[in-house]
């Protein structure tokens, strides 16, 4: 295999790819009526949902949504990332976009509750009845989200820490990128158990089971804000004042999700 | 800074292990296979090749889910594997050699093919006049002379692997000394907002891939393939 170029070639071929980015630049250029939400991977289906509400009452704004894990969003728009409007599985990784500078802070405020379950694939004989039964021989892989940038398996650390099995579990820990990577390994039984929301575990209730619910030592509290950089901050405003209508509670209640 | 080291050093050698061993499969199934490319005649043989290719432009992460799907413990293979031998391949380092493998194979196949293909018959037929049997023709004739083009190859193949990411996290996961390789360790460093991890890590990385490449120049200097010697 030999990769000789054209004399002329590489200068060619620089210039296709300059061309290739620079239509890809403009493609992507967020158009003043779009509107582009930073989500928590848990709130996936809903957001979509709630999204498409809110274009039908403002025919103007197209919603786009980014999600991730919170922590993940978190690294995006800090560095600069067009977003309009974050909304993150917990307060700790608002408060350290706060923090940064990066919030429209008068805009943020909590939209919804969740609350953090064990889950175990559908198979399984004797689910787990309480957080020390997971130390039993038999659950050797549970999934959890890797704590430093998921809010999910850091409400999971802080729970295990406070029932003092912190360190039992860590050497049976899978860590996951965001939760929704969790539910997905409980749902295929490549793992035994995972913790997950409590909306989350609904969304494939046929494959999963939840065993019980975890106490978590804060409450698991949804915020939400308009950002400082948003390309759109009218319709920014406008989105995070629509999360607390009438129809966008309802929808996240179909959904299992608490009202503030 | 020290603990920075070894935290990049136990991803590091997570990483070379990995790289190491598929290329040393991709050593014997891309040798093997490029040769029986490039001698057998039968219908449907570019077919075959398009297939085997495949790896090396489908994402990465269309592989990883297929291999989840294949060698998951639901999988065809994963649930005969787990029932008969007791074994699981998610999240081990096995299962990211597997991918590390399946993604960089194409590099030494198509480099093996070619080679093969341009060594000239008339040496082989030549050592045949001689008597010489053809596994011995095989090892002192033709692999000599298409052994540029294979290590070519293999030191690509060994880049890739390093690299490897899409596949490895879905199949491997992210197990901090057990199968978080670098590129993994960068993504989930990034997602976590420390950077300066991140920094570290990706020096290390470029440092490593710097000195495959000039081992590569060092090993393969020159053309690949051999000249064709005037008739």
């Amino acid at each position: 295999m030999s990769f000789r170029l054209h004399p002329r070639g590489p200068a060619r071929l620089a210039l296709v790819v300059l061309t290739a980015i620079a239509v890809a630049a403009a493609g992507r250029t967020a158009r003043p009526a779009d509107l582009t939400v930073s989500a928590a991977s848990s709130l996936t289906q809903v957001m979509r949902d709630l999204g498409k509400q809110f274009e039908a009452a403002n025919p103007d704004t197209t919603v786009r949504f980014n999600f991730a894990a919170s922590g993940a969003l978190l690294a995006q728009i800090s560095q600069g990332a067009p977003v309009d409007v974050l909304a993150t599985a917990d307060q700790e990784t608002m408060n350290q976009a706060q923090g940064r500078g990066l919030l429209h802070a008068q805009s943020r405020r909590d939209f919804a509750t969740n609350a953090l379950v064990v889950i175990v694939p559908m198979a399984t004989m004797a689910p787990p009845a309480a957080l020390q039964d997971l130390t039993a021989a038999r659950f050797d892989r549970i999934a959890i989200g890797l704590p430093a940038s998921v809010p999910a398996g850091r409400y999971t650390q802080a729970a295990l820490q406070a029932a003092n099995l912190w360190q039992q579990i860590t050497p049976r820990m899978i860590g996951t990128s965001n939760v929704r990577q969790a539910l997905d390994y409980v749902a295929r039984g490549e793992v035994s158990a995972g913790f997950v929301y409590a909306t989350d575990a609904r969304l494939v209730a046929d494959r999963v089971k939840v065993a019980f619910a975890v106490p978590t030592p804060t409450p698991i509290r949804y915020p939400v804000a308009a950002l400082n950089q948003a390309p759109n901050p009218t319709a920014a405003r406008r989105f995070v004042d629509f999360l607390s209508t009438e129809p966008a509670q309802a929808r996240l209640g179909q959904s299992g999700f608490g009202q503030p | 800074m020290n603990g920075d080291w070894a935290s990049a050093w136990v991803a590091l050698s997570l990483t070379l292990k990995v790289a190491g061993w598929a290329t040393a499969i991709n050593l014997l199934l891309g040798v093997g296979i490029g040769f029986a490319m490039a001698r057998w005649r039968f219908p449907g043989r570019e077919l075959v090749d398009a297939a085997l290719t495949l790896p090396m432009v489908m994402p990465p992460t269309v592989l990883g889910y297929y291999l989840l799907v294949v060698i998951g413990t639901q999988g065809a293979i994963g649930a005969w594997l787990l029932e008969h031998f007791g074994i699981r391949l998610i999240f081990t380092w096995q299962a990211a050699v597997i991918a590390a493998t399946i993604v960089a194979f194409p590099l030494v196949f198509k480099a093996a093919r070619t080679a093969f293909e341009t060594v000239d018959p008339e040496l082989e037929d030549a050592a045949r006049t001689l008597g010489i049997r053809p596994i011995a023709i095989f090892l002192r004739v033709t692999l000599p002379l298409a052994w540029r083009g294979i290590l070519a190859g293999l030191l690509l193949a060994f880049a890739r692997a390093l690299g490897e990411f899409g596949a490895t996290l879905m199949v491997a996961g992210s197990i901090v000394g057990k199968t978080q390789t670098l590129s993994i360790a960068i993504y989930e460093a990034v997602q976590a907002g420390q950077d300066a991890t991140a920094n570290y890590l990706v020096a290390v990385t470029s440092v490593t891939c710097m000195a495959v490449l000039l081992a590569a120049g060092r090993l393969a200097p020159g053309p690949t393939a051999p000249a064709q010697r005037p008739r």
